[in-house]
């Protein structure tokens, strides 16, 4: 309200050419005067907030605008959920120009750009009695504050065609406990033109393999790079052994974007993927029947990924208090149960998750993730780093492991140091 | 304008007096509009390739979002080791091939198709026209999907080669540089580094991948080219074609001595336009995998995209931007020496003057 006089004045100085630059950028360039308060400002009355999601469909846009009107209702506030088509890019322009919505999804892998880059309101210590998952808490945490709510998580499981696997002759006992036992089911379920195991050839599939070979590419707390050690190195190994037998491929060599679409197709008895993949099945390939398992562990046990998002809220927000209130009613217990059922999400607060276990048995292999999976690697620039290290998994048959982690190891390093 | 301006005396009115007022007049609102939507949108890109702004506010407000580096988003993407010049040169390279396989291709193709459906003689010609232009006028983007089906690794391409006894490779998941497909291993003279990437790495030639995305852009940017050679070439005067004829000449002379000269300035159109757009090629990168596979088919352009926005490192991506700006306008200044008319005339006369001479070729 107070900045219009203001603006008004400043267009009438500078003549057409600024009026003009003005509109075009929605005052997005008209100077610092909104851009430098970044402080947590909170206005009276009723508010309208901007929620912008990245939404997975339908299904998910229509639960995220129920809670929010729900909220809305009871507070009196409104609330405008917006689904983005590009949501990094569409935040890009909302930071850039002063004018970010209150809310939105912050993936666990951009949240240290985020914060770093000052996009952020932290607000971690009001939400922190909700109960997070501990290694959801620690994704979301940059210089050792929580920097958002934990939206939800998903891990990744091993997906079993069981029509294919009863033909090929194996029972639940063949269920592979070890990384042995999945090549020796591969083996198995490679015929008639169809792969025994297929998975998306990036680093989030992958890095299963390191973690069960006892290894990770950061240390525990996130402050050290740890990719060019012998734990790691076994996990590729093993994941180029895989490869080189030929009854396991990545997706794009049977022409499928993703692990879903190749066991959906029928071109794979088994994929890694996460509880995403059963919204998938049901609406693109209702015929295929499946299950899902927890992954084979490798020498070093168990080990899977989660995957997880948070509700980010602006720093320069002006309704950062209704926004913080709103985060409150999404992560809530019920709140949480609603949008498991709706879009197959598994909450992120240990009481909505012990619930979901009780409630949801078939996807048990996923939820005990919860407890074991490692959260994404968060630290700034992480970005570019992680693209060139999917290109050298994706070429992994014709390269050296070790080369690949070593490189691996010099450019993570170079951009933890923040050069 | 200005020459008669220098030459008015001060105070002295006289009949063009008030021409330049005018003059400025007519042309303001083209002014205003190109100054408002280009020259100052440049300008303000030009200030964050100079600052290390991370997208948090405006970029002018300075602070802690928008510090001043000076030139060292330039410098670093030559000279810091590491993944950003890796990236940055890996993408020139690339665009680099890329240029260098589209422009001559779709030039000649275009020209070619000019003249095909130039010939007076050749029935449905509309049809053809039409035909040859469909692909330039279609979303490139569905065109980019359609390619994407077509050279599925089960797709019609594969199958067809297959039918001939050819194993088609899979061609958006195959990096390899099509001069390495041979395989074998690097010898002792390319292990050299230049800026960050083996000689190896940089005499690699495109991908595979980036192969189709040429493919693509050919057959799509075909049809634009055709048009400008088959409107420069009903312009061209019947009178000089009939005396040709009576001269006697063959329809290969006819091509190579009269028809190709007098449409240098198409051809140099063409070729520019060839240049620019190539250089500044983003969408069918954005659609057909965002660099994969193996960052081969990355582009300064789609890279500048991602450095800004994915990366939220603002400066350095304009400067990338800048960079390929740079390019554009030596590679067009360096064409337009090579196709100026005073330079090909020298050489002619050169060349008919060695014939001439005693000794020389008859």
């Amino acid at each position: 309200m107070t900045t219009s006089p203001l603006r008004l004045r400043g267009a009438l100085v500078g003549g057409v050419a600024a009026s003009l630059l003005l509109a075009g950028c929605g005052g997005g360039f008209s100077g610092g005067s909104t851009g430098s308060n970044t402080a947590a400002s909170t206005q009276t009355g009723p508010v309208k907030l901007t929620v912008m999601i990245g939404s997975s469909g339908d299904a998910e846009t229509n639960a995220v605008k129920a809670a929010a009107s729900a909220w809305a209702a009871k507070t009196g506030n409104t609330v405008d959920v917006v689904a983005a088509s590009d949501l990094t890019q569409q935040l890009g322009q909302g930071f850039a120009g002063g004018t970010p919505p209150d809310v939105f999804y912050t993936g666990a892998d951009v949240v240290g750009d985020y914060a770093k880059a000052g996009y952020l309101y932290a607000y971690g210590k009001d939400v922190a009695s909700a109960g997070f998952l501990p290694a959801l808490e620690k994704a979301f945490t940059y210089k050792g504050t929580l920097q958002c709510a934990p939206k939800d998580y998903s891990t990744l499981a091993l997906v079993i065609n069981t029509d294919m696997w009863t033909a090929a002759g194996l029972t639940d006992a063949d269920i592979p406990k070890d990384w042995a036992g999945l090549e020796t089911v591969a083996a198995k379920l490679t015929k008639n033109g169809v792969t025994g195991l297929v998975f998306s050839g990036e680093h989030d599939r992958v890095g299963v393999f390191l973690k069960q070979a006892g290894g990770w590419l950061v240390n525990a707390d996130g402050t050290q790079v740890t990719a060019d050690t012998d734990a790691n190195a076994a996990g590729l190994a093993e994941v180029k052994k895989l490869l080189a037998s030929g009854n396991v491929k990545f997706a794009k060599a049977v022409d499928a974007g993703w692990g879903g679409e190749a066991i959906g197709k029928g071109k794979t008895a088994m994929t890694i993927e996460g509880n995403w993949i059963s919204g998938a099945m049901t609406k693109d390939y209702p015929t295929i029947k499946y299950k899902v398992v927890e992954l084979p562990a490798g020498p070093a046990g168990k080990g899977t990924l989660a995957f997880t998002n948070c509700w980010g809220i602006a720093a320069k927000s002006k309704n950062q208090a209704a926004a913080v209130d709103l985060v409150k009613a999404f992560i809530s217990t019920d709140q949480q149960m609603a949008f498991a059922k709706a879009f197959g999400v598994m909450p992120s607060t240990t009481e909505a998750n012990a619930k979901y276990k009780a409630e949801y048995p078939a996807n048990a292999a996923f939820a005990a993730g919860g407890d074991y999976g490692q959260g994404p690697v968060n630290f700034p620039g992480w970005g570019p780093v992680k693209t060139a290290y999917n290109n050298d998994i994706a070429n992994l048959a014709n390269v050296d492991p070790k080369s690949v982690l070593g490189t691996l190891q010099k450019n993570a390093t170079a951009a933890m140091s923040g050069s | 304008m200005s020459a008669s301006a220098i030459k008015r005396a001060p105070g002295r009115g006289g009949i063009h007096g008030r021409e330049a007022v005018a003059g400025w007049l007519f042309t303001a609102p083209l002014i205003v509009i190109l100054g408002v939507f280009l020259f100052i949108p440049i300008v303000m890109a030009l200030y964050v390739s100079l600052t290390n702004w991370n997208g948090n506010g405006s970029p002018f407000a300075g602070g802690d979002n928008a510090q001043f580096v000076g030139l060292r988003n330039y410098t670093s993407l030559f000279t810091d080791e590491g993944l950003t010049r890796q990236t940055f040169m890996q993408s020139l390279n690339n665009n680099f091939w890329y240029v260098l396989l589209v422009v001559p291709i779709q030039t000649a193709t275009s020209f070619l198709l000019a003249l095909v459906v130039n010939n007076r003689f050749l029935k449905g010609r509309s049809f053809f026209r039409t035909a040859f232009y469909f692909p330039s006028v279609t979303s490139s983007i569905a065109i980019s999907v359609v390619f994407l089906v077509l050279f599925a690794n089960s797709g019609v391409v594969n199958s067809l080669l297959k039918l001939v006894g050819i194993d088609g490779p899979q061609w958006f998941n195959d990096a390899r540089g099509i001069f390495h497909l041979g395989g074998g291993e690097a010898p002792a003279w390319a292990t050299g580094q230049i800026l960050g990437r083996s000689l190896w790495e940089w005499t690699a030639g495109p991908s595979v991948a980036m192969c189709v995305i040429v493919i693509l852009a050919v057959w799509t940017t075909t049809g634009t080219f055709m048009l400008m050679f088959l409107a420069a070439m009903q312009d061209l005067p019947v009178e000089v074609d009939e005396a040709a004829a009576l001269d006697g000449v063959s329809p290969w002379q006819k091509l190579r001595h009269v028809t190709i000269p007098m449409l240098r300035p198409t051809f140099f159109l063409v070729i520019t336009l060839g240049l620019i757009g190539t250089w500044q090629v983003f969408d069918q990168i954005y659609v057909m995998g965002k660099g994969q596979p193996g960052g081969t088919t990355l582009t300064p352009a789609f890279l500048s995209y991602q450095q800004s926005f994915t990366n939220l490192k603002y400066g350095s991506g304009a400067a990338m931007a800048f960079v390929v700006f740079v390019i554009i306008i030596l590679l067009t200044w360096f064409q337009r020496w090579l196709m100026s008319e005073e330079r090909t005339e020298r050489s002619r006369l050169r060349r008919a003057q060695r014939a001439a001479a005693p000794g020389g070729a008859a």
